[in-house]
């Protein structure tokens, strides 16, 4: 499987990652490159494997459902580029 | 007098019970050394004010404990802290411009284990972007250099990565001991370019807590250190059950420093078949065996093993960990946290946050994992590439019922010059002895052994069986003895 520029453009905006046109064709070379070495993988044979879902196998635990840590509205909002009131602010979203 | 910087942690434990120094005299040498190695560029933020009155508040503390014989494991250490860990206030940006300005109000469990335990901190350590590299040139703060150069020459060569400032703040003597993280080979790979001691525990060991996230089933925590004794010392106080990471797991810290016997008569030792790769330099095929020789003299028995899926390691990973760190980067989007630039609305903001935010490589990862994750591809590339996981992780269940340890080389060539590998695939390649073990969340270890034709470090690796990290500080410990590795690079640099 390889990508084309149409598909290199496409993921970049799932990825929300502006790429710009010129740029293109060397990011598909360069997934390309990488998609051809990990082809490799097609050679093993899986049947009946089960997919790893954790590297340890471990039990999850469950806690109280309760509020253990609130009310700290005003340090959660201390990094953002832009707060008001304890708000993200962010560009328009709705017209 | 000794320079102080050059005491390793379990002898700087000593001199300040026996009061031959302070921990703010010990504090103020480091702090004067990492001012004077600016062009290493080992450190991003440092902490000089923070530092003295941790030191001070050590002091305090040992004078109080030798009445009542209670000293803290790291009482008055001065240790480096990788960018990726959350430390409270101070510069915490995993050496990304997304991350810029970023204070968290909290400390990662990590830091904060060290810190409990009375350990100083001097700053943040310089790193690949998010860990994503093997050399230290994707940071956004620029290249960290390795302070060891070939015989005779003066070209700068990197100092591995991703914990590149962690491997050569330790090996410079900038620091007494550094926190790293490890996704692939981020600990193993730099400590075998520096001559330090790096360890990867067992995943779950460590709680990734506060530790900035790049693929969440392959990351792990661990220290860089100057030896084997002093790496034991901090993974003792790193490691911890932490309910706040899920992935922890409920199980005692054992002493590890009582685990260096030096007694491993009787010791299964494998040697992986596998790993006797194509193009293999000749002087770490020669070190392999030399590692064998050391271990076989002290008693341990040499038994060669097969790991059939070692090949297929490293391709999975560029699956899975791509996969893992498009989610995780997801997160950084100029709303809640460092660099926002303004867009005609908000997908627009997002996507030039991001395109800015972000370097070349972080960028191809987060589109490469966009790509093996969406819809008709995810079956065949992620699905796949866990189901490959699953056989190299039977691959190691099936060899260690005959065998209690495996030796390998750590690296497949000493450190290189920057610029010299442009390749992402070639650049990928350096992690193919290490990578395997986080595929299948073992522990390994990275220990010099010697030096290559041109004078660098050379490291062997010993991977062990999930939760016996025991037997690799044993084992390590004494390959270390053997080796007699005792070579420090020349002070070029102040």
């Amino acid at each position: 499987m390889s990508v084309d520029q149409n598909t290199v453009r496409k993921i970049a905006s799932l990825s929300r990652i502006r790429v710009e046109e010129q740029d293109l064709p060397k990011l598909a070379g360069e997934l390309n490159s990488i998609l051809t070495w990990i082809e490799m993988l097609q050679e093993v044979d899986t049947d009946g494997v089960k997919p790893m879902t954790s590297a340890v196998q471990t039990k999850m635990t469950m806690r109280d459902d309760v509020v253990n840590k609130g009310g700290h509205a005003e340090i959660i909002v201390a990094n953002a580029p832009e707060s008001e009131d304890n708000f993200f602010m962010v560009p328009k979203v709705i017209e | 007098m000794t320079d102080l910087t050059s005491l390793k942690i379990s002898q700087i434990r000593d001199g300040l019970k026996a009061g031959d120094f302070t921990a703010v005299e010990l504090t103020e040498k480091y702090i004067a050394a990492v001012q004077e190695a600016s062009e290493l560029n080992a450190y991003v933020c440092q902490t000089p004010d923070q530092a003295i009155e941790m030191a001070k508040a050590s002091d305090a503390r040992i004078a109080k404990g030798k009445a009542n014989g209670q000293i803290r494991a790291l009482e008055g250490v001065p240790l480096g802290i990788k960018d990726l860990f959350a430390t409270k206030g101070v510069h915490t940006q995993a050496c990304s411009h997304i991350l810029d300005g970023f204070k968290p109000a909290y400390n990662s469990t990590v830091t904060q284990n060290l810190f409990s335990d009375g350990a100083v901190m001097l700053g943040k350590l310089n790193m690949d972007e998010f860990a994503m590299g093997s050399s230290n040139e994707t940071s956004y703060y620029g290249n960290v250099v390795n302070p060891w150069r070939r015989t005779g020459s003066d070209t700068k060569l990197v100092p591995g990565g991703s914990s590149g400032g962690s491997a050569t703040a330790v090996a410079a003597n900038l620091c007494a001991g550094a926190t790293a993280t490890d996704t692939g080979g981020s600990i193993r790979q730099p400590a075998a370019f520096t001559g330090t001691v790096g360890i990867k525990p067992t995943y779950g060991r460590v709680s990734r807590w506060g530790v900035v996230a790049f693929a969440s089933s392959l990351d792990q925590a661990g220290p860089i250190a100057r030896d084997v004794r002093d790496a034991a010392i901090m993974l003792k106080s790193m490691a911890s059950y932490d309910e706040l990471d899920t992935t922890s797991v409920d199980r005692p810290v054992p002493d590890y420093e009582s685990a260096l016997t030096g007694d491993i008569k009787g010791l299964r030792v494998g040697i992986p078949k596998e790993y006797q790769v194509e193009n293999m330099p000749a002087e770490i095929q020669a070190l392999w065996e030399q590692g064998k020789e050391w271990l076989k003299a002290r008693g341990a028995e040499i038994i060669d093993v097969t790991l059939p899926h070692t090949k297929y390691a490293l391709p999975a990973y560029y699956i899975v960990a791509p996969a893992e760190a498009s989610s995780n980067l997801a997160r950084y989007d100029g709303v809640r946290y460092g660099l926002r630039v303004a867009g005609d609305d908000i997908a627009d903001m997002y996507e030039k946050t991001r395109a800015e935010g972000f370097g070349p490589e972080v960028q191809r990862r987060i589109l490469m994992g966009t790509y093996v994750l969406s819809a008709g591809y995810y079956d065949a590339y992620y699905t796949k590439a866990q189901k490959v996981r699953s056989l190299i992780k039977n691959d190691f269940d099936v060899a260690f019922k005959d065998v209690d340890v495996m030796l390998t080389p750590a690296t497949p060539s000493p450190a290189f010059a920057p610029g010299e590998i442009t390749d992402p695939v070639q650049m990928y390649l350096n992690d193919i002895f290490t990578v395997t073990v986080n595929m299948a969340g073992l522990p390994g270890i990275s220990v010099p052994a010697g030096l290559s034709a041109d004078g660098l470090p050379l490291g062997l690796q010993l991977i062990g069986k999930a939760f016996d990290e025991e037997t690799l500080f044993r084992t390590a410990g004494v390959i270390e003895e053997d080796a007699q590795f005792n070579a420090k690079p020349t002070k070029w640099w102040a």
